[in-house]
């Protein structure tokens, strides 16, 4: 018999990926406006921001509904932090797209404009990222956990590759220093797509294993 | 009688002087043993320790290789499914389970380093040390509030009437209940509240030389509030004794309790500290059952 908490926690997840669903559309085409110079992506990643926001609030009053009514313990309790804590990196990651498709307006409207080789890269990283992240949480899987805190260092060094190439173009070039910060800040905004993606990463371990792996502390304390 | 006039705090300092420190239950001590429990540090005070605990009723075992310790100045809660033990277990910390026809027990408890199941302990002299408070409120309820808490110190011999009356004063205070009844002492126990009649059970058991509070299942018979009261107390209670609670509501052992033992099917399945136990517990059969997966 399926315990009435599960059928709750079994809904509040589905949600959950619905929105993760979404960030993952919003990161891609984010950068797909810039990448195929089409706005209209753009007007698609605000309006999904929308329904993203929508979830941020009801996913919060669902884990708060678990919290009061069913007082989950142990790896219910863990699970229900979890999603508390990743319903708000998912928010962030959204903002994140947001930020990328406000720096890809401004960008857009500059001439001569050439995008870094790394820059598709990046954003097929970042979404990975997510995509595997929150797979791990629905499998609770620590070995996609794991895979995700792998890739990070590999978005990390994309975005230093870019922003290398575009402050010695900056430093050649003053005209082309305002497009050269735009293209910095989306390397910037992918970066902490990357970075929200393995905090999520972090939470599933910490709900599967009841490890908490954050800033090593658990490493310092061995 | 009790008098009419409250006790002076000069009473009650003369009164603490007065009282004796208990007697050892037996003559010579048991040799001192390192601390071989699994949770809690170096600075713990072990106040009761268990080895190798087993017990009977007749032919049936109940309590298979309990092993655990009971910490100084800290709650102790004991969970598990009905039938599990756990009752048997904190009755036999102050050797109630032997006053059961045919129960049987065998193993060590060591209460501040002194096998309390030896054969030349006094199973009173223990029970003086080692308090228990049941599940239904028992006050006597034809007796005054004031002689069901003196009732005790009567029984020992106690009849200076000044340091009984201070002692009341002192056990209901202890006990959060001295507001509420000073006025109407000479009323009867059965007429109080059950929540308050549960808190008059304690201040009972305080009266005495109380050392170990065990308390089986307190707040099951309480509402809510009664509840609330009785856990408040057992916060201040936790100061001067040490608190071992049986008790069904999981979240009643997570609010109160600084350790929880849980047991299942006789068997001492995990020890540890209760945060620990309550958001990552080692076994897979604590987990379960914590979170209603038994069944």
């Amino acid at each position: 018999m399926q315990r009435h908490f599960e059928e709750e926690f079994n809904a509040l997840a589905q949600e959950l990926l619905k929105m993760g669903g979404h960030c993952e559309r919003m990161i891609q085409a984010s950068v797909k406006a810039l990448l195929e110079r089409d706005l209209t992506h753009s007007a698609q990643v605000l309006k999904w921001e929308e329904q993203v926001n929508v979830l941020h609030v009801q996913i919060d009053e669902a884990c708060m509904h678990l919290l009061a009514l069913q007082n989950p313990v142990a790896s219910d309790l863990r699970a229900v932090i979890a999603a508390l804590k990743i319903n708000n990196d998912l928010e962030r990651i959204g903002d994140q797209a947001c930020n990328i498709t406000q720096n890809t307006i401004d960008l857009l409207k500059s001439p001569g404009l050439r995008i870094p080789e790394g820059m598709a890269r990046m954003t097929e990283l970042a979404q990975s990222m997510v995509r595997l992240a929150l797979d791990g949480y629905v499998k609770r899987d620590v070995g996609l956990a794991e895979h995700v805190l792998a890739l990070e260092d590999q978005v990390d060094a994309l975005k230093d590759q870019i922003f290398n190439e575009e402050l010695a173009d900056m430093t050649r070039n003053s005209v082309a220093v305002p497009r050269g910060l735009d293209i910095i800040l989306i390397a910037r905004n992918l970066e902490k797509i990357g970075d929200h993606a393995t905090n999520i990463a972090e939470d599933v371990i910490f709900m599967v294993k009841a490890k908490d792996i954050r800033h090593h502390l658990d490493q310092a304390k061995a | 009688m009790p008098p009419e006039e409250p006790v002076s705090t000069d009473t009650m300092e003369k009164e603490a002087k007065q009282r004796t420190v208990a007697p050892p239950m037996v003559t010579a001590r048991a040799p001192q043993v390192p601390d071989q429990g699994q949770a809690g540090g170096d600075k713990d005070q072990v106040k009761i320790q268990v080895h190798g605990l087993n017990a009977w009723f007749g032919e049936k075992q109940v309590l298979h290789d309990v092993n655990f310790k009971v910490v100084e100045h800290q709650v102790t809660a004991m969970i598990g499914p009905s039938g599990c033990g756990k009752s048997t277990l904190i009755r036999c910390l102050n050797r109630m389970h032997e006053t059961v026809s045919g129960a049987e027990l065998k193993g060590s408890i060591r209460y501040e380093n002194q096998e309390i199941l030896a054969p030349d302990v006094d199973p009173v002299a223990v029970r003086r040390r080692i308090g228990m408070v049941f599940q239904k409120p028992t006050p006597f309820p034809t007796l005054t509030i004031f002689e069901n808490v003196a009732v005790g110190m009567r029984l020992h011999g106690i009849h200076d009437q000044k340091l009984v009356t201070a002692t009341v004063e002192r056990s209901l205070r202890g006990a959060a209940l001295w507001d509420e009844v000073k006025d109407v002492l000479h009323k009867p126990g059965g007429s109080l509240s059950g929540g308050q009649q549960q808190r008059l059970c304690i201040a009972r058991a305080l009266a005495i030389e109380t050392d170990v509070l065990l308390l089986d299942e307190p707040c099951s018979a309480l509402d809510p509030i009664s509840t609330a009261k009785v856990e408040e107390l057992l916060f201040e209670l936790k100061n001067k004794y040490t608190i071992v609670i049986v008790t069904h509501n999981m979240q009643q052992a997570a609010r109160v309790s600084e350790r929880t033992v849980f047991m299942l099917n006789g068997k001492l399945i995990e020890y540890g500290p209760t945060d620990k136990m309550f958001t990552a517990p080692d076994n897979r059969l604590t987990e379960d059952y914590i979170t209603g997966r038994f069944g």
